[in-house]
């Protein structure tokens, strides 16, 4: 890795962006594609590119490059066009605070505590995973139980075996992916555990992860106990009822010496909470308008920072039109106000960006609740698609197209996914 | 007399619920694909189900002690253990480029293992 840190920092940047993943990258490009001419990426780990870097699968880039790329060469195929567009990124740096006049502190190795005003920043800080202590697992507190992100950088950045006899909580893709590494590194993976009556992974992960190495999913089952003084020694697992409570005297013993968590992540929004931006209760990310601006001017957000996504592509998708509004902006440009508020509706989980214009082309991402095929998607009274079907685990993109909206006059747009039938009557 | 076999795609996120008809050793028909990629899926698993391998190798003066690597191709899904547990008896040095060959024709597969970063020197 070449020191790309320069050696001072300027006292003002166009655009500020806090984070050096997938999503504060493309958010460097899209500012200085905007006009913005001074750019900072601010990342806190040894070189940027965030997650992608200890996610060695494949699974990357089928939209974004039009191949598939593992997570290490599709952050070098990112980081390659930021460094094309004379962007500086400071690595080993924390950003402190962020103060609503946009001046941002931050603590590097190389510039000790550093202040830098920004025209417009970036909030790309991604997600953390949820840990044990999330979901109160009783038991003994022994070593052996952590996040499988973590046994991820121990496995692929590290070296690290994490464990022999390794129990999975959680069918999330890390998880998932972190089965079928573990095997290949020669431990044992004796089963995942998953609380709800479906996989929460993509589908390709449970069969290429799971299937081919005979690995057993134990749906609508959960750990109960963690057992062990020094070391994890065993769990104790137990199918659940419809309102997901542990049926305890159904319970069995795993041996294992290792627990990993797959359970979800969380929009990671320090920053953003302390900044008094505005966040939306379901996603726990901060509320968006149609260029990623959130409550607080000037400030854009993007990627997990602001709702969990499964496909890194449309992370930098999304990122780059954050950049691109914070690059527009730090250059005086506004674009039109956006006068429709999407809300989510029947069997919709959230929506992004939370707010749209009717001029201009939108993409949105929803989650939804529940699984359901066939079914429609619907906006309001005006527009209306057929999906072949929609599950929790996977998100839905949208593109909205101004004409999807003529004769929509009122400000709030209901979205709703309903089964095929009842959409026809 | 014809037989259904079901797969499920691996090739993108969608995860199609694929079915392959048979009869004896004939393909007959392809269905539950959204695209190309689940129709010629389908039919390879059928008959030689591969899958690309993606692990990591020791490496000697970079910022890391692993280079991430991978299979250039899918390779048959019975010799993923094999291919890995060779690749675990390597020793590289720093740097190395992305692309870069690792190991030239795992297991007689005439598939190479490349490195998926470039890592320089410590």
């Amino acid at each position: 890795m070449p020191d790309l840190q320069p050696w001072q920092l300027e006292r003002r940047y166009d655009v500020v962006v806090v984070g050096g993943g997938p999503a504060g990258l493309a958010a460097a490009v899209g500012a200085r594609e905007q006009g913005a001419e001074r750019v900072l990426i601010v990342d806190r780990e040894s070189e940027p590119g965030g997650i992608l870097q200890q996610c060695i699968h494949h699974g990357f880039g089928l939209h974004h490059f039009k191949e598939e790329l593992t997570g290490p060469a599709y952050a070098q195929r990112y980081l390659e066009r930021v460094l094309e567009h004379d962007v500086d990124i400071v690595t080993d740096a924390y950003v402190l605070d962020v103060d609503p006049t946009r001046r941002v502190s931050l603590l590097s190795g190389r510039h000790g505590r550093t202040e830098v005003d920004a025209g417009a920043v970036v909030l790309a800080m991604g997600a953390r995973e949820r840990t044990r202590e999330a979901i109160r697992i009783p038991g003994t507190r022994p070593a052996g139980v952590m996040t499988a992100g973590f046994a991820q950088k121990l496995v692929n950045m590290a070296g690290y075996l994490p464990g022999r006899r390794v129990a999975i909580l959680g069918s999330g893709d890390i998880g998932l992916i972190m089965a079928r590494r573990l095997m290949l590194e020669g431990a044992e993976v004796v089963g995942v555990f998953e609380l709800m009556p479906h996989a929460n992974g993509l589908t390709r992960n449970v069969v290429q992860c799971l299937h081919d190495f005979d690995i057993p999913l134990h749906l609508s089952t959960t750990v109960v106990r963690i057992h062990g003084h020094d070391r994890v020694d065993k769990v104790s697992v137990a199918p659940v009822d419809e309102a997901l409570r542990p049926r305890m005297a159904e319970a069995w013993e795993v041996p294992c010496d290792t627990l990993l968590v797959s359970i979800g992540l969380i929009p990671d929004n320090e920053l953003a909470r302390a900044l008094g931006v505005r966040l939306d209760p379901v996603t726990t990310g901060p509320v968006v308008t149609s260029t990623m601006e959130t409550s607080r001017d000037g400030v854009f957000a993007c990627g997990n920072t602001v709702h969990i996504h499964d496909l890194v592509d449309w992370v930098s998708q999304e990122s780059q039109l954050a950049g691109g509004g914070a690059g527009a902006f730090a250059s005086g440009r506004r674009s039109s106000a956006d006068n429709v508020r999407l809300v989510p509706g029947r069997n919709v989980r959230s929506c992004v960006p939370h707010t749209i214009t009717t001029d201009r082309e939108h993409t949105v991402f929803l989650r939804v609740t529940k699984s359901l095929a066939p079914c429609s998607l619907r906006l309001g009274e005006v527009y209306e698609r057929p999906l072949r079907y929609v599950v929790p685990g996977e998100m839905v993109t949208l593109k909205v197209r101004p004409r999807f909206l003529q004769g929509f006059h009122g400000g709030n747009l209901h979205v709703d996914v309903v089964p095929r039938e009842e959409a026809a009557a | 007399m014809t037989e259904t076999s079901h797969y499920l795609c691996i090739g993108c996120p969608l995860g199609c619920r694929l079915e392959v008809e048979t009869e004896g050793d004939e393909i007959i028909e392809v269905r539950g694909q959204s695209c190309k990629r689940g129709d010629t899926f389908a039919r390879q698993e059928h008959v030689d189900p591969r899958r690309f391998v993606t692990t990591t190798v020791a490496i000697e003066g970079a910022p890391w002690p692993r280079l991430p690597v991978a299979t250039a191709e899918a390779i048959p899904k019975h010799l993923m253990r094999e291919v890995c547990a060779t690749l675990h008896t390597l020793r590289l040095e720093a740097p190395v480029e992305l692309g870069d060959v690792v190991l030239r024709d795992a297991h007689g597969t005439g598939v190479d293992v490349v490195a998926t970063r470039s890592l320089g020197r410590r």
